[in-house]
């Protein structure tokens, strides 16, 4: 390991200071966390400064990393490994440090990115927070944690990161933690992802086990030995592939352990927004993009004749669920929750069709889009829809009284969507091609019906959200001549859901001074019931464009592939055509997309067409159809129950398995233990009458009897020296002391 | 030569404190001759400090007044909830361990 170091930093004396310096990228946030948590409430804004600062100071130095990158890649394919000693055991040496990368610097780039951002969007969204500081805190720290973990050199670091992820994800979904459901999800999320994480472990064991290192890049590192075939057992490399993707699903919330990801959005906005862009949920995508030798020679990816593998099989089933789900939300945030489930279905599938560079494009251009989505949802709370998610009763119409809302909410959706010359155009039907040319024909095809869906249901959001007529909390704000055909009872009810609310959401609190109090019919709101502050707006304005731009990078169609050029030394595998290399992307050609492009344009436009006449206003057939017909209901019934997982998981499973155990556990307690103890126990008795009897009667009682007799003798005896005086103790103490010296002297004369 | 002055003066202070810890009444009085005792100590481990040529003495002798300090510090506590509970310091009040 040492040698190779050295080597490498012989090697790479050119590499630019950022290169060499990148791992200063996680430290700063990581003491700017230490900072606002002992210096944060007195600093005049409560310590978001410290977390703005760290986060455009990470931003600047990955920038300059990226740029560094881009000219070291034109002459270079190798990484930039640094590491120190951070503990041995054993004669293992487990390093950190730092394994810098095309794919490690587009992670670090995002994310310092988004977070920035989102930093300052917070600043404005939880203003007033009772928990602000920690809040700040956390989410510095949780920054750290992806950065670290993204320019991990080995698979020790890589845990770290990805464990702090893990610990400031459960504080920050239940940062509201005052409401039982917050805290709940909080915790769903952390035992749920925990489950996941044991795979992490053992994997990484395995792998320890397999090729004797633990470091990922680098020539003796894992993922060149996988590449090489230098191992053993192929058999123990695929279980390692397995128990490491058990980790991605978990983290990234594929199915069948998808479930907390809808439920996480009980955290506020902006982290939503973080940890379902770039950070949190990419982790696990990220895991196999680094690892990828590892699963694609453990699982025999592009091996002829395959049509499927585990990887492509989860991606494509969580693609198509997770669609389904969205269909039925009310809930605007849990509508982007489970959009990014299904993208997310689209990074993993494109992973199992050797698609590496489209799915890793996918992680870059998805972020910024869905980022943008969750931070639209965040703006119209904060000022529209009077911190409400739901979409059927508190939103609608609030297309022109929030237009930068609308505009980069819309620009993001199209990129979603993938409508061409968006950047999620570019990725995903990059990813379907690919599936197809790779001869996953299936997946091709659940990429394409994936493509349809997602147009439909963000459609329906987007029609729920902005169009049609204000209901509830975005009718109070439309106009000025609000709607009072609810009249003064209704508005009464309002008062104390929104009271209700404010209880719920602390930070609220703060933003009673545009709240009801002050309300009177017929006259303009306190607030304007316009756009958010620029805190707000200009994320989402720079987010909006970028879900735009960022598609050129890799922009088949147009011949543009510097994307492809920078991350291409970071697959670890050639491109090829035989065994254990990776098939060489299609070449682009309208034909080949326009069944995308016409499902896509079919999804939105059906979906126009059924939102209007189910959600619009005049009445129809259409609306209530899932109360009236019995299969349509079911059908519904049956996903807004999110496919009876939950139940599954603690009604069957947590039943079937937990108590059982617990019973079982309780009948060898009662049975099997006890009598072991009642035995011992009469056992022990029957000893003890004996010995009462014969020896503690006869033996010990004489001795005690005989020795308590002397001591009362001897007690009488000393009783006048106890006067009670302390000046007498003294004159004994120093008296015994006396003749102790004295004696002293006596023996060493 | 030197030693022998300051191990006089050691001595001297080490009886008046004994004197004073047997006679007097006053707890508080007690306590000071406590101090005295205790520094008598102290003065003659700095003496044979000296005299060996080490700093072993002078870090005991730091040690010491710290601890004095902490102990006539709960000392004085004792003293002045005694004195809450019955209006008086004097020792002879205190006979409750009379056997």
């Amino acid at each position: 390991m040492f040698a190779e170091e050295a080597a490498g930093e012989a090697a790479h004396a050119a590499a630019g200071w950022f290169l060499e310096h990148a791992w200063l990228i996680p430290v700063i946030p990581a003491v700017a966390f230490f900072l606002i948590i002992f210096f944060g409430k007195k600093m005049p804004k409560g310590g978001s400064e410290f977390g703005i600062l760290a986060m455009v100071a990470s931003l600047v130095i990955a920038a300059g990393t990226a740029y560094q990158w881009i000219d070291w890649s034109h002459h270079s394919e190798e990484p930039i490994i640094k590491s120190i000693t951070w503990w041995e055991s054993g004669g293992l040496k487990f390093g950190i440090g730092q394994h810098i990368d095309g794919l490690a610097v587009m992670a670090l780039l995002l994310v310092s990115f988004i977070s920035t951002l989102v930093q300052i969007y917070s600043t404005e969204y939880v203003r007033g927070d009772r928990r602000y500081t920690h809040f700040f805190a956390s989410l510095t720290l949780f920054s750290a944690g992806m950065l670290s973990m993204v320019l991990a050199p080995n698979m020790v670091q890589f845990i770290l990161g990805w464990e702090i992820m893990g610990l400031c994800s459960f504080m920050l979904i239940g940062h509201w933690w005052e409401e039982e459901a917050n805290s709940r999800a909080a915790l769903k999320a952390f035992f749920t992802v925990r489950t996941g994480d044991m795979g992490l472990l053992v994997g990484t064991a395995m792998l320890l086990a397999i090729f004797g290192t633990l470091d990922i890049g680098g020539e003796g590192g894992i993922n060149h030995l996988a590449a090489t075939g230098e191992f053993d057992s192929k058999s123990m490399l695929m279980w390692a592939a397995i128990a490491l993707f058990i980790a991605c699903i978990g983290k990234s919330g594929q199915f069948p352990l998808h479930t907390w990801l809808p439920d996480a959005m009980a955290g506020p906005t902006p982290v939503s927004s973080l940890l379902h862009s770039s950070t949190m949920v990419v982790a696990g995508v990220f895991l196999v993009a680094r690892l990828y030798p590892v699963f694609h020679t453990g699982l025999d990816i592009n091996i002829a004749g395959q049509h499927f593998n585990f990887i492509a099989v989860i991606g494509g089933i969580t693609i198509l669920i997770a669609a389904a789900l969205a269909f039925v939300q009310n809930d605007i945030k849990k509508v982007l929750a489970y959009s990014t489930v299904s993208q997310l279905g689209y990074m993993m599938m494109g992973l199992g069709v050797g698609a590496w560079m489209p799915a890793v494009f996918h992680i870059f251009t998805h972020a910024f889009f869905k980022c943008c989505l969750f931070l639209c949802a965040g703006s119209i709370a904060h000022t529209g829809s009077h911190h409400s998610f739901d979409m059927k009763t508190d939103m609608g119409g609030l297309r022109k009284k929030m237009p930068v809302t609308f505009w980069t909410w819309i620009v993001s959706t199209l990129a979603l969507c993938g409508v061409p010359f968006f950047s999620g155009f570019f990725s995903k039907d990059e990813i379907i091609d690919s599936a197809k040319h790779n001869h996953y024909t299936v997946f091709g095809i659940i990429g394409l019906i994936g493509a349809f869906m997602t147009a439909a249901y963000m459609t329906r959001a987007t029609y729920l959200t902005f169009f049609g007529k204000a209901r509830g909390g975005a009718a109070h704000f439309v106009d000025g001549h609000e709607d009072h055909s609810h009249d003064e009872a209704a508005d009464e009810v309002h008062h104390d859901v929104d009271g209700l609310d404010t209880h719920r959401h602390p930070v609220h609190a703060a933003h009673d001074d545009h709240g009801h109090g002050d309300i009177q019919h017929g006259k303009p709101l306190p607030f304007a019931p316009s756009d958010s502050p620029w805190q707000i707006t200009v994320p989402l304005i720079i987010l909006g464009a970028l879900a735009v731009v960022s598609g050129y990078l890799n922009a088949a169609p147009f011949k543009l592939h510097y994307f492809e050029h920078w991350l291409e030394s970071s697959m670890g595998l050639p491109f090829g055509e035989e065994p254990g290399m990776i098939p060489e992307p299609p070449t682009f050609s309208w034909a080949a997309a326009a069944p995308s492009i016409i499902l896509v344009a079919l999804g939105i436009t059906l979906s126009w067409l059924i939102s209007k006449k189910v959600f619009g206003e005049e009445k129809n057939g259409l609306q209530g159809l899932t109360q009236r017909n019995a299969l349509l209901g079911a059908g519904h019934k049956f996903l807004v129950n999110k496919y009876y997982l939950d139940a599954l998981y603690e009604g069957v499973i947590v039943k079937a398995i937990a108590h059982p155990i617990a019973r079982a556990a309780y009948w060898v307690n009662q049975h099997v233990l006890d009598g072991v103890v009642n035995a011992v126990g009469i056992g022990g008795r029957r000893t003890g009458e004996w010995v009462y009897r014969n020896v503690d009667q006869r033996v010990v009682d004489g001795a005690v009897n005989g020795s308590g007799a002397t001591a009362r003798g001897a007690g009488g005896v000393l009783q006048p020296v106890q006067s009670g005086k302390v000046s007498m103790y003294g004159a004994l103490l120093f008296g015994a002391a006396a003749v102790g010296a004295l004696v002293l002297v006596l023996v060493n004369s | 030569m030197l030693i022998n002055q300051f191990l006089l003066l050691g001595a001297l202070l080490f009886c008046m404190g004994v004197y004073g810890v047997l006679t007097r009444k006053n707890a508080v009085m007690v306590l000071l001759s406590i101090e005295l005792i205790l520094n008598s100590v102290n003065i003659n481990l700095l003496a044979f400090d000296a005299m060996n040529g080490g700093s072993d003495g002078n870090v005991f002798a730091l040690y010491i007044i710290a601890v004095a300090a902490a102990e006539v510090g709960v000392g004085l506590a004792m003293v002045l909830l005694i004195y809450r509970n019955r209006k008086s310091i004097s020792l002879d009040d205190l006979s409750e361990m009379k056997g």
